[in-house]
């Protein structure tokens, strides 16, 4: 019997789907049967991060009105065969996915596959309440940011209140020059304000725009930074104790210069 | 002025705070209000069952008139309690 894992924030573009799709490859990579469900109905996008989009045949809603079975909506993965999506329905009626089925739906993936990844819209409504409905775990996105912490404080309470107790935390688009003048919060920041366990830190990462421009998860990027955060963060949930990776960066020679004299 | 001080003027730091413990600071008032706000009405009254418990140990109160709340300002939320005290009990503790 499988996991579910749902990944959500609050906030929108805080990188929910990125991280979905990273840590849906990762997983992959490692061996595992993994789903990816995407439950943004009408602006659907974990299709495109994922380069799927012209593979879309069926979607979660023809499933749930049982135009089609499961197994048919299912899209597999170019690169990975033990990897797969449910695409979320672009056009149809998102009040058609109601919470008792997505129930239903995360209980036949998980007899099927090791991990089930639900890629949560943003906002506390309707669809977070369906994406939420089947998870065994839930893993939240945030970033340096008062807005998004502040959501992701919300989001908290409400999981908690849902019975997903104890959720993950991953700290997204890190800019490291910015922590270390003291114009960013730090990770400590963060964790000491959400008070919850720390799943990974991601840094901000070009790579990551250059990986979704391709529709290749940067997870599979040797070279790339954020790509070696969301291995690390894979290895994590299968269990392995994984230390957090050094975002510390070069010192340049004015950065040098500063340190010298006491300026953060 | 010290070299330092303008080394640092030079670089754009003077003697400001670093604007992420600004962040901080608004988001620890932030969430003070958004998670009060959030609280639900079984929390108040427990704590207020509780209170009850601990101070009718030393002394009788009008539980009728008891009232329990979280007052909120721009800058702090504070936990106020108007407790009618009817009689402090003799020789306690």
């Amino acid at each position: 019997m499988g996991e579910v894992l749902v990944i959500t924030s609050g906030k929108g573009g805080v990188g929910k789907t990125t991280s979905t799709a990273n840590i849906g490859t990762g997983l992959a990579m490692l061996g595992k049967q993994v789903v990816m469900v995407d439950t943004d109905i009408g602006l659907r996008n974990l299709d495109v991060v994922l380069g799927l989009e012209n593979r879309i045949v069926y979607d979660i809603v023809d499933v749930v009105r049982g135009n089609c079975r499961l197994k048919q909506a299912l899209i597999k993965d170019k690169r990975f065969e033990n990897m797969f999506l449910l695409p979320a329905a672009q056009t149809k009626d998102k009040t058609s996915v109601t919470e008792e089925h997505m129930k239903a739906l995360a209980e036949q993936l998980k007899a099927e596959f090791d991990y089930v990844i639900i890629d949560c819209p943003a906002g506390i409504e309707h669809g977070f309440k369906n994406a939420i409905a089947g998870a065994d775990h839930a893993i939240v996105v945030t970033t340096p940011e008062v807005s998004a912490v502040r959501d992701a404080d919300r989001i908290i309470g409400l999981l908690e209140a849902s019975g997903l107790e104890s959720p993950k935390l991953i700290i997204n688009r890190i800019r490291t020059k910015m922590v270390q003048a003291g114009d960013m919060m730090a990770v400590d920041d963060m964790m000491e304000i959400l008070a919850v366990d720390l799943l990974g830190i991601v840094p901000d990462d070009d790579t990551i725009v250059i990986s979704t421009n391709r529709g290749e998860p940067a997870v599979t990027d040797e070279d790339s930074k954020a790509g070696q955060a969301y291995r690390n963060i894979t290895r994590r949930i299968i269990g392995e104790e994984v230390p957090l990776m050094s975002l510390e960066e070069k010192q340049g020679f004015l950065d040098k210069l500063k340190t010298l004299f006491g300026s953060k | 002025m010290a070299f330092s001080d303008m080394i640092n003027k030079f670089f754009g730091k003077d003697q400001v705070a670093n604007s992420k413990d600004v962040a901080k600071e608004r988001l620890r008032l932030v969430l003070v209000h958004d998670r009060a706000n959030a609280l639900p009405e079984d929390v108040l009254l427990a704590l207020r069952e509780e209170m009850i418990k601990v101070i009718t140990k030393y002394m009788d109160i009008d539980e009728g008139a008891l009232d329990v709340g979280l007052t909120k300002s721009d800058t702090e939320i504070a936990l106020v309690a108007n407790i009618p005290v009817v009689r402090i009990k003799r020789n306690v503790g």
